[in-house]
């Protein structure tokens, strides 16, 4: 299906789906989903189409939020700030927006660009820029393309709005991060303008389909009484790191971030054995008895081993019975540019980065 | 003269009686079946305890419930009040209206209209937008013309800065006089829908619990005790008096897992440790730190989430009544349970399903102070290898439970409480000691009688404006009031906790501040 409309139980799905791309970060995806239920609800449609759909000179704008997790849940949105962002890039461009793209698969950015394009009556691309959640504006499949994050527009809830022109993407990085403190420590932005083809190019395909699928293979494996995990692995193509139980949780405001690490004894197969994963919002590490056996930009999940349920970061907690599992990125985060932008150096790790499934396949 | 206080603990099963005198030393204990309706239940076992203890009703100073009108009434969607709704946010907020992911049945009980309204703060305390009063005004009568129960306001980060609820509160009381207005920034904390969720919730059920404390003080009056103060349980280990929890009826919904766990530490003098309440179905399990249940962060209530301040539990469908079976050599201990049918069913009854009981029983571990019980039926039925199968599956599932409710490695005290949980062994595994205190059975009635009198008051405070100090009295001092409201005396209010939550991200130091405070009551 190359165009087509989202159910109820495609959001129910996405959102679980997002949840595992999130790995750990992204903020809670609770929000983004009662947010595109409630346009459902008002009899609004959201049209996904596939990028092939999209023409070479198609105007092509991702949307997204921005901000604090702890800020989202208390002011919870308008729904139309990113309608802001939008028309004042259109302004800006004195052309309107043809597609709009999210920019993120994992957490709450993977609904927000749907709630954009119900309002706006604008088909959202299935594709996105990261594949995964990442905590900045240039981390970004697009960026490492060559596109400019701007000119960007960036609105809060009052209508307040900017366009932004900066020499590189970290400055649009850092300038929209104090915009988004003075709006209240939430921020919508309209980034990454550019045509078709470009587009095509630099984006991740099938993102959005990818997150529904997993929501619906695990929902479905659950109901056939099947094993949740192994459907999810087999459409993630990801492997099974690791079984335990966490006994401790460590944790350090560092930088505004919060980051640490959480050490799993291991459990059944994994019986003698630690897992230590190193988080900053999203899971960057997985440490298994001083070996490495996967990293960023590959993706780390943490599941309630009872429920199958992603657990975000900030919920680890002792005594939690999990699955770790890791599931291979992009490949073009696996670039030399790529890895330059979001490789486990990025990150303050001085490791090399080699491909999970070399890590796991030996 | 010896003052005697009644408590009462209102279970799935069972409504449990007590009387204790000054000192919380325990003069009578009573157990009755729970009924339908709660309220003549709870009569049942006041009259019990009060004719058997052979107390003088005129040294009774006080009665101390602990029930559960209103998660009754919030799960079966009876005696619900209408509420007029009013959310302060616009132009934030507007994607997602109060209630929409509420079950519908419940939605339609309480929803009597929303009004989205301009206004609220962001987490600096400065204004979103000015303050739409004209649209309030509106809202306001279109609620008088539906006759709403009651009105539920909540206003962004009016845990910062509660100035447009108050406001909302101030025209509502000339506009319709008499109606409770409930504001949310006085029922929980950071996170809109959860809070909004709680508010609607307490606006909905304030009816309910006018009638269960008119029921009961009728009651007390006809037992001759309408001199005797009546509190009631709250869900953090506290209690307050009829007046203020008539305001506040959703801090009651879970009091009486909060009870058991109070009641641990009472009978234990030990502040901290793992509580397992074992009755006839389920086993809850909870953590007393520093005295009182630590608290969860969410709860949902009837299908609806919220984030009142209730007690981080454990439950488990393995207690007293857990109904044993076996498939192959496999065996399955609950979750389903015989209930209050143990004493007909259990094989040590002479009954046919072999339960938990009968194999705490067998094994020679539990003893039953009841002369209809025979545990050498149980030991004759039951094969050998199934008592050590069930028995030992039954501690294994304790223990993994157990350990989940707990936040570090190191062993723990466990305190088991409740009427199943004489069952259970003097050794388990991640437990430093096993302690089961004298009346144990009665842990949860015990801590509805002797619990203080309590509020809490979480603020938002940035450390850049308000210096530390100050942003710590004003949110004890807010507290200290509270609790006097909730009928403490204040001579004796202190501050039990104060706790400071940094929240990332936010510039300004911005940190939730949460303090407890506690009296005696004041009587």
């Amino acid at each position: 299906m190359v165009r087509y409309y989202l159910s109820k139980t495609d959001v129910e799905d996405l959102v679980v789906g997002a949840a595992i791309l999130g790995t750990g970060g992204g903020g809670d995806p609770y929000i983004g989903k009662l947010m595109v239920l409630q346009e459902l609800e008002r009899g609004r449609k959201i049209e996904i189409v596939s990028a092939d759909e999209v023409d070479n000179d198609a105007f092509v704008v991702p949307v997204a939020a921005m901000g604090t997790p702890v800020v989202l849940v208390e002011k919870i949105p308008s729904g139309k700030e990113a309608l802001f962002s939008l028309k004042l890039l259109e302004n800006y461009f004195n052309r309107k927006v043809d597609f709009i793209s999210p920019i993120e698969a994992g957490g709450i950015n993977s609904t927000i660009p749907l709630v954009v394009g119900a309002e706006r009556e604008l088909p959202v691309i299935d594709a996105d820029g990261m594949g995964r959640a990442f905590p900045e504006l240039q981390m970004v499949t697009l960026h490492i393309h060559g596109i400019k994050a701007t000119p960007m527009a960036i609105s809060d809830e009052r209508g307040n709005a900017a366009i932004l022109d900066t020499i590189d993407n970290y400055w649009a990085e850092r300038i929209a991060r104090v915009i988004t403190v003075r709006y209240g420590g939430s921020a919508w932005i309209a980034i990454y303008p550019t045509f078709g083809k470009p587009y095509k190019e630099a984006a991740i395909r099938g993102s959005i389909s990818l997150a529904i699928e997993i929501g619906r293979a695990l929902r479905e494996a659950k109901s056939a009484g099947k094993n949740p995990i192994d459907a999810l692995l087999d459409v993630t193509h990801g492997f099974e790191l690791f079984r335990g139980k966490i006994v401790d949780v460590q944790r350090f405001n560092i930088g505004g971030f919060a980051r640490g690490k959480a050490v799993i004894d291991g459990l059944d197969d994994y019986k003698g054995s630690k897992l230590i994963i190193r988080f900053q919002n999203e899971n960057l590490v997985a440490i298994r008895d001083n070996e490495i056996i996967a990293s960023v930009p590959d993706l780390i999940t943490v599941l309630d081993s009872e429920s199958g349920r992603p657990i975000t970061t900030e919920r680890l907690r002792y005594g939690l019975r999990v699955l770790v599992i890791g599931i291979p990125c992009n490949e073009k985060w696996r670039t030399p540019k790529g890895l330059e932008t979001v490789g486990p150096r990025y990150f303050g790790y001085n490791i090399d980065y080699v491909p999970i499934e070399v890590r796991i396949k030996g | 003269m010896t003052k005697y206080k009644i408590g009462i603990d209102v279970g799935s099963t069972h409504t449990d009686a007590v009387i204790l005198d000054e000192n919380n030393n325990l003069i009578h204990a009573e157990k009755t079946m729970t009924t339908p309706d709660v309220t003549s239940g709870i009569i049942n076992a006041l009259r019990l305890v009060l004719e058997r203890s052979k107390v003088s009703k005129d040294d009774v100073v006080a009665v101390m419930f602990g029930t559960t009108h209103i998660i009754n009434a919030i799960v079966q969607r009876k005696n619900l009040g209408r509420v007029g709704i009013i959310r302060i946010g616009l132009p934030a907020t507007e994607a997602i209206e109060p209630t929409l992911d509420w079950p519908v049945d419940l939605k339609e009980a309480v929803n009597a209209g929303i009004a989205m309204i301009r206004g609220g703060h962001d987490y600096t305390g400065e204004p979103i937008t000015s303050f739409d009063e004209d649209t309030v005004k509106k809202a306001l009568k279109s609620f008088r013309e539906k006759k709403v129960d009651a009105i539920a306001v909540t206003s962004v980060w009016s845990v910062v800065n509660p100035e447009h609820e108050v406001k909302v509160r101030e025209l509502a009381n000339d506009l319709l006089p008499g109606v409770p207005v409930v504001l949310s920034h006085e029922i929980s904390s950071i996170g809109l829908l959860e809070r909004e969720n709680a508010t609607i919730l307490n606006a909905a059920t304030i009816k309910v619990m006018i009638n269960a404390i008119n029921a009961l003080r009728e009651a007390l009056r006809g037992m001759g005790l309408e001199h005797a103060k009546m509190f009631f349980a709250q869900n953090d280990g506290t209690t307050a008096s009829a007046e203020y929890i008539v305001k506040f009826p959703i801090f009651t919904v879970i009091a009486p897992i909060s009870n058991s766990i109070r009641g641990a530490y009472v009978l234990t003098g030990i502040p901290n440790a793992i509580v397992a309440d074992t009755g006839g179905t389920t086993t809850n399990i909870g953590a007393l730190v520093n005295g009182y249940p630590r608290e969860a962060l969410e709860v949902e209530i009837g299908g609806v989430r919220t984030n009142i301040r209730a007690p981080d539990v454990v439950a488990i469908g393995l207690a007293g009544g857990s109904i044993v079976e076996t498939k192959d050599s496999d065996v399955k201990v609950g979750p389903v349970s015989v209930g209050y049918r143990l004493i007909y069913d259990g094989i040590a009854w002479g009954g046919n399903v072999i339960t938990a009981t009968d194999i705490a029983l067998a094994k020679g571990v539990m003893f039953i102070d009841d002369p209809r019980c025979n545990p050498e039926l149980a030991r004759s039925k039951i094969p050998s290898w199934l008592v050590e199968k069930a028995y030992a599956k039954m501690v294994e599932m304790l223990e993994d439970a157990l350990d989940r409710i707990k936040l570090r490695p190191e062993p723990e005290t466990v305190i088991l409480v409740g009427g199943g949980s004489a069952m259970w062994p003097k050794v388990l595994r991640g437990a430093k000691e096993v302690i089961r205190p004298e009346h144990a059975q009665y842990a949860n009635a015990i801590g509805a009688a002797t619990a203080l009198v309590g509020a809490v008051v979480e603020k938002a405070y940035s450390y850049e404006q308000v210096s530390r100090e100050k942003a710590i009295q004003d949110a004890s001092e807010e507290a200290k009031k509270r609790a006097i409201e909730a009928g403490a005396d204040p001579v004796t209010v202190e501050v039990a906790e104060v706790e400071e939550i940094a929240m990332p991200y936010l510039p300004g130091n911005a940190v939730k501040v949460r303090v407890k405070a506690v009296g005696k009551l004041r009587l």
